[in-house]
């Protein structure tokens, strides 16, 4: 059986969950591999929480199931961390990628549920607003995702950011999206050392 | 060449009505079909495609532009789900038995009430005995796949009947996806030009379509449809093959999984068979005998085929996404269970599951094996898996 990298993305309406969870799936794809990206759909309320899934593997995934038990988890807004157990089903030692300006080791002092994860953290917000003009810590994550498990590469996520984006984005926030991915790439910073 | 892209269920429905490019579309929006019409449409707009679409006020009507349009000589396509289809219900029968082969994605989704948006099988399951074959697609490349032979088994002199091309909604329809498409010439040329039977815009040729049918013929028209049910048996199979020389992917009246030396084995629809794969490939690295039968082709229903393949099973499950409320199971259990009938003693255990989208996991299809293993048979009454009592 072929392996599965199962990733769960928890947002808010509003924050790109969706948009990120299915263009991870695309960029897997013409990277050769197989994959699976889908949003949870309930009612769509811009704030509430929402969960957005992606799986990646070299072979056919054949399980159409929502995602449970996530080898990385990606947060796009820390606030989440109050009110959800964004960890939850989380296999032994994942990884957990967080959009917030403190550091991983504090976050794990706060929020029993990151104790033996392996915890990235970025600035997204921050990232974003710099590079686009306005807080959008979709694409950001997904630099931050390259750099903690190389599931797809660098190049891969700038190159469809620019193939699939370029017809919807102006070149202003097209380019600002590419930059704000490799800033996430070399910013991002792990609680592990 | 073929091309790889990566598709939405819904997307792999537009693109190959795109490539189909089908002389009329009447289409009415409904959740979750309405993103399948919205990217069509995007087609339409940009004139990649000839297409009349016609945006009618209501489902009803979409059905009745449809037969209009096909009693014409036209070649029609349309989508829809849940209510919408429900709406469309009387023209539903009409277009049967006008024997119009019009092709219909439906995009399963629950029927009300109550209101619900995510997928069951009520709605095509609604439609079992209304003259339409039916195929359904596990994922966004069957999507795709079955839109385009869906033309071909419906349009040939034998069939001459409609067809429904299912898909899960929201699972299937909103999942992006890999999905291999062919090039538009070999899709045009493995179509081939539509040559409408009895159109009604042949002056040459006059015809009528819908006069009052009594005591006389309507008995014998509806044996004609009866009998052209049975000729679309030999047509999918035929049209399946032929595909998969095109595609390198055939297609039959199901998929048999892992199902040589199963001892137990499972029959689902839709997405629920690839999750079902996906358990039987966690127990077979235990050692188990299991295997999934995915049933793709429901009407016509391939009783002695599908007799033939659990020849060598101890025991079967049938899990049913939609409930048939006739106090024992639900419909693709009752065919089942049927055609076993006098043929094989094996026992057939009915689950009801994932109404209204509840959620179906390779855990619990684990334990569906665990319990045709155990001998716990649900054979006079359905089991609800994963309901809360």
């Amino acid at each position: 059986m072929t392996d599965i990298i199962e990733i769960r993305w928890h947002g808010r309406g509003g924050q790109g969950a969706k948009t990120v969870a299915e263009f991870l799936a695309l960029v897997a794809l013409n990277e050769g591999k197989y994959s699976q990206g889908f949003p949870e759909y309930g009612p769509e309320r811009s704030g509430a929480p929402i969960k957005g899934y992606t799986r990646i593997s070299t072979g056919p995934i054949k399980m159409h199931s929502a995602v449970y038990n996530p080898d990385i988890v990606l947060v796009l807004d820390p606030s989440l961390l109050e009110t959800v157990d964004v960890c939850e089903g989380q296999k032994k030692g994942g990884t957990v990628i967080i959009n917030s300006s403190r550091p991983g080791t504090e976050l794990q002092e706060q929020f029993p549920f990151l104790e033996g994860k392996k915890v990235w953290t970025l600035n997204a917000d921050q990232i974003s607003t710099d590079e686009i003009g306005r807080a959008m810590p979709n694409m950001p994550l997904l630099g931050a995702l390259v750099r903690a498990t190389e599931v797809v590469q660098l190049d891969s996520v700038t190159g469809d950011i620019e193939k699939e984006f370029s017809r919807k984005f102006s070149p202003r926030v097209l380019k600002g999206n590419i930059k704000a991915v490799e800033r996430a790439h070399r910013e991002t910073e792990t609680s592990q050392g | 060449m073929t091309k790889t892209l990566a598709l939405t269920g819904n997307e792999a429905g537009a693109y190959a009505i795109k490539q189909i490019d089908p002389d009329v579309v009447p289409a009415y929006p409904i959740t979750p079909q309405t993103e399948l019409m919205q990217t069509f449409s995007q087609y339409v707009a940009d004139g990649a495609v000839r297409t009349e679409m016609i945006l009618v006020e209501s489902e009803h009507s979409a059905m009745s532009a449809a037969v209009g349009a096909a009693a014409g000589g036209c070649r029609v396509m349309s989508a829809t789900s849940a209510n919408g289809l429900a709406l469309m219900w009387e023209v539903v029968y009409i277009a049967a038995s006008f024997r119009l082969p019009i092709v219909l994605a439906v995009v399963n989704r629950a029927l009300s009430g109550p209101i619900n948006i995510h997928c069951d099988h009520s709605d095509s399951m609604g439609c079992r005995d209304s003259g339409w074959i039916q195929l359904y697609g596990e994922n966004p490349q069957e999507v795709y796949d079955n839109m385009i032979q869906a033309l071909r088994i419906g349009e040939h002199r034998d069939v001459l009947l409609p067809v429904m091309t299912a898909h899960d909604g929201f699972i299937t329809s909103h999942t992006v996806e890999r999905v291999d498409v062919l090039e538009d010439d070999r899709v045009k040329k493995f179509l081939g030009e539509y040559k409408p039977r009895h159109p009604l815009l042949d002056t040459a040729h006059p015809v009528s379509y819908g006069p009052l049918d009594l005591q006389d013929y309507y008995f014998e028209h509806k044996k004609q449809q009866a009998e052209a049910m049975k000729n679309a048996k030999r047509v999918i199979l035929e049209v399946g093959r032929e595909y998969g020389e095109l595609s390198g992917r055939p297609y039959g009246f199901f998929d048999e999984y892992q199902t040589e030396d199963a001892e137990f084995i499972v029959i689902a629809l839709g997405s629920t068979a690839g999750t079902a794969k996906a358990a039987v490939d966690l127990m077979r690295e235990g050692g188990e005998k299991v295997g999934v039968i995915k049933l793709r082709v429901f009407r016509p229903f391939p009783a002695p085929e599908l007799v033939e393949a659990l020849s060598g099973a101890k025991a079967v499950a049938v899990l049913d996404r939609s409930e048939g409320f006739s106090s024992i199971a639900g419909p693709v259990f009752q065919e089942v269970r049927s055609a076993l009938y006098r043929k094989s003693d094996i026992p057939v255990s009915a689950y009801v599951y994932g109404l209204g989208g509840r959620d179906i996991t390779p855990e619990m299809i684990t334990g569906v094996f665990g319990d045709l293993k155990s001998g716990r048979f649900h054979e006079e009454q359905g089991c609800h898996l994963g309901v809360r009592e």
